[in-house]
């Protein structure tokens, strides 16, 4: 009885000390990739068993089982957050290792480019609406194939919700990461340039995570897609808007 | 190691000041990517303690999208309102937009004969 209050008084302090200190949260996002990775491996390197997915619904569950806040969670994650800035930097290396095919592309890609991004964005906001989605959501839904710093920046131009395009840009990087090889597969998409720059334009850094665990080259056309789609995305989102 | 790492910071610090002074809505890593690209083409080789933090960082890349993913905890409402059209719309809109991609880049390569048949999966 006498044992027992300071006992409690401890492990209070001690999830106190764990709450204020970056360390737990940041353990618990590496903790819960890891197992995705590990799941994934698990399950033969099936698509359908997405690394980010398993982790995100792990870390959500955690976070609301002990009452934890986003914000007080984001101290944490913020350092593998943040290493999204210099990993961007780094696509330079596998585009400087394959410029010349890159180069001699050009063409493909540019009008694939140009066919995908209108997609994206069209196909989305006429589903959406035909299925009676609200103004906002339709707003913050636009432009959820860009990457995700670059979406959110649009969702606040037009009128949508920043942090629901990111959930969004989220799922659809997902989604795209899952389906890319039975649909490409089907559809008889045999060259790995096109593959990568498909799942590039359609699912942004997501798609591009899923290219590089395939392909190098897939890889290098889906950072670059990424990249170019983010930036017609940021021109033709507020546009197509214009018009809705 | 270290020097890789600085001359990645160094990049995007140049590229985010440069976008921010110029005012054009590009995000600051993409164009440290182009100075980097442009780095490695003045070196005419990427340096092996860069290849090694490539190497490490790009198949992992997955990782770096889980802390913003979470972040879909703030939404579970309004997800859980509109769900039908959201998922509709993004499971469509994802799935079309990867088949157009691929399809119009594998068939514009095609008519200009730029296809390497040797490179299949």
């Amino acid at each position: 009885m006498n044992d027992s209050p300071t006992h409690a008084d401890n492990l209070d302090l001690l999830w106190v000390y764990l709450q204020q200190e970056p360390l737990l949260w940041l353990t618990a996002t590496l903790a819960a990739y890891a197992f995705g990775h590990w799941l994934h491996r698990a399950a033969g390197s099936s698509p359908l068993v997405n690394s980010i997915a398993v982790a995100i619904a792990l870390l959500v569950a955690v976070l609301v089982l002990s009452g934890t806040s986003y914000a007080t969670y984001f101290e944490g994650a913020q350092f593998v957050h943040f290493l999204l800035g210099p990993a961007t930097v780094l696509l330079a290396v596998p585009l400087y290792r394959n410029f010349n095919r890159v180069r001699r592309l050009l063409v493909p890609m540019l009008a694939a480019l140009l066919v995908g991004s209108v997609t994206a964005v069209v196909s989305a906001v006429v589903v959406a609406a035909a299925l009676g989605a609200s103004t906002e959501t339709l707003f913050s839904l636009a432009p959820k194939s860009a990457t995700t710093p670059i979406a959110m920046g649009i969702a606040e131009e037009i009128g949508g919700l920043p942090s629901l395009t990111a959930a969004l840009v989220i799922i659809t990087g997902i989604i795209g990461a899952m389906a890319v090889t039975p649909l490409l597969n089907t559809l008889r998409v045999t060259d790995w340039a096109a593959r990568g720059f498909a799942v590039g334009v359609a699912s942004h850094g997501i798609g591009a995570a899923r290219a590089f665990q395939v392909n190098q080259l897939a890889g290098t056309f889906a950072g670059i897609a990424m990249a170019l789609n983010a930036l017609l995305t940021a021109v033709l989102v507020p546009l197509l808007v214009g018009w809705l | 190691m270290v020097h890789a790492i600085l001359a990645l910071l160094v990049c995007q610090l140049v590229g985010e000041v440069l976008v921010r002074a110029a005012g054009i809505p590009i995000p600051g890593p993409v164009v440290g990517t182009l100075l980097l690209l442009l780095a490695l083409a003045a070196l005419r080789e990427v340096p092996d303690p860069m290849n090694a933090v490539a190497g490490a960082v790009l198949s992992h890349l997955s990782l770096l999208f889980v802390p913003a993913g979470v972040g879909i905890m703030l939404h579970v409402a309004r997800i859980r309102a509109e769900w039908v059209p959201l998922l509709a719309a993004l499971l469509v809109s994802t799935l079309l937009t990867m088949a157009v991609t691929a399809l119009v880049f594998f068939w514009v390569m095609r008519r200009m004969n730029l296809h390497e048949p040797e490179r299949q999966p």
